[in-house]
């Protein structure tokens, strides 16, 4: 295949995702949800019945979609390499980082544009917190900071992470193992199949033109390179002319579905996130694409990320949603309680020891 | 000799900064770059013609090398 390298095949590239992430969304996902990648690894943690949060439980086929269109594509392409070794332990704490640092804000990097497009002013409070993120990320980076090498390993390691995640969602859909929500975000979906297709599509360009949320930045901060944030450009655009044509646009703090106007604790959230995201090489979504083309290693962060989303939802880590009161419930505030603060601040110091704390071994 | 800066398994945008840091340093000359992963060889091949050089990129094995002059 030819190499992409025009802002607007980048941009056209873009547009595309926002495409399927609009007929996700117009098909049953939830409105400015349409295809978070952590709000979606939440969702069958819970159909999984790993944490009992009831109206966060579904096993979402988009997220096998998207790894199985990697490692197909990869498979087609003969891009796809078995590899592991890159320090997988720290791999996994920076998935369950990522995924506590999301869930305080209520997104992962691609929710938080598609929450932009929608009008959501609480994600451009998010996104001074991620651009922060991806900036002390970038400082670790420029001072030597490493996970080191992946080695080759057998080459079906790298076919396990998609087929149990096949399993999982062929279970979902011919037994009644999993935990389904009958009501919140969770009772809202696109039908399997339109969402298996969606997410297939969305990884299958994805691992063609590396779309990371977290590299955008990155790359900006380090090399003044748009490249990336060309393809986010062109994903923004179309999920706002989605949003302005559906009545889905709303440009405001309050009445936003699955937010909260906490500003701190987005902007903290946000900035865990692209601080983890920067050290381990992506985003939660360009993570989901390494691990289809066979890095066991973004395998183990994706493992990272379930973890994470289980104890966000058992420990009381995860933000509540703001909601108006009705005539059966008085309004909520929503945002982070004590718990989920204390996460957000372990977990950024945290990320300071690994970035930052000076190390003279040779890896 | 030429300078050699060995990327394989290295995740981005480590062979990039590799490559940046070599360019400073021994840039007067050719350099050859080693990386394992196709999106990787084409980050490093990006940065090279976006600082005017010359990159030849060659399979080797699994992964590429590439001569930036």
């Amino acid at each position: 295949m030819g190499n992409i390298d025009s802002k607007r095949k980048l941009m056209m590239f873009g547009g595309v995702l926002g495409v399927f992430g609009a007929l996700l969304a117009w098909m049953g996902n939830p409105k400015n949800m349409a295809i978070c990648i952590a709000c979606f690894i939440r969702d069958t943690a819970g159909a999984m019945k790993l944490h009992q949060a009831a109206a966060v439980q579904y096993v979402r086929p988009e997220i096998a979609g998207i790894v199985l269109g990697a490692f197909i594509l990869s498979l087609v392409t003969r891009e796809y390499r078995s590899t592991a070794g890159s320090s997988p332990m720290i791999r996994f704490l920076l998935g369950v980082i990522m995924m506590i640092g999301s869930l305080a804000f209520l997104g992962c990097p691609l929710r938080m544009v598609i929450r932009m497009a929608a009008g959501d002013l609480n994600a451009y409070v998010a996104l001074i917190g991620f651009g922060l993120g991806t900036v002390t990320g970038t400082l670790a980076l420029k001072r030597g900071f490493s996970l080191g090498r992946a080695y080759g390993t057998r080459s079906y390691s790298g076919y396990i992470l998609p087929s149990i995640l096949v399993v999982i969602l062929i279970a979902s859909i011919v037994t009644g193992a999993m935990a389904v929500s009958e009501k919140g975000p969770g009772s809202m979906h696109a039908p399997v199949l339109i969402s298996l297709a969606g997410g297939l599509a969305f990884g299958m360009v994805s691992q063609r033109c590396r779309t990371c949320f977290a590299g955008g930045f990155r790359d900006l901060f380090l090399m003044r390179n748009y490249d990336l944030l060309t393809i986010i450009g062109g994903f923004f655009v179309v999920m706002l002319i989605y949003n302005m044509a559906s009545g889905g646009f709303k440009l405001s703090f309050d009445g936003q579905p699955v937010a909260h106007s906490q500003h701190l604790w987005n902007i903290l959230g946000m900035y865990a996130v692209g601080f983890a995201a920067v050290l381990a090489g992506g985003c939660p979504l360009r993570q989901l694409i390494l691990a289809g083309q066979g890095s066991s290693d973004s395998a183990v962060t994706f493992l990272g990320l379930f973890v994470g989303a289980a104890c966000c939802h058992n420990f009381g880590f995860a933000a509540a949603a703001a909601a108006a009161a009705t005539e059966s419930s008085p309004a909520v505030a929503g945002g982070l309680q004590g718990a989920g603060k204390a996460a957000v601040i372990l977990c950024i110091a945290v990320l300071f020891a690994i970035g930052f704390v000076p190390r003279k071994e040779q890896i | 000799m030429m300078y050699e800066v060995d990327a394989r398994g290295l995740s981005c945008p480590e062979p990039v900064l590799l490559t940046a840091n070599a360019l400073k340093t021994h840039g007067s000359g050719p350099i050859q770059v080693l990386v394992s992963e196709n999106h990787t060889k084409e980050n490093v091949r990006k940065y090279g013609i976006s600082q005017g050089k010359k990159v030849t990129v060659e399979q080797d094995g699994l992964g590429f090398r590439l001569i930036i002059e």
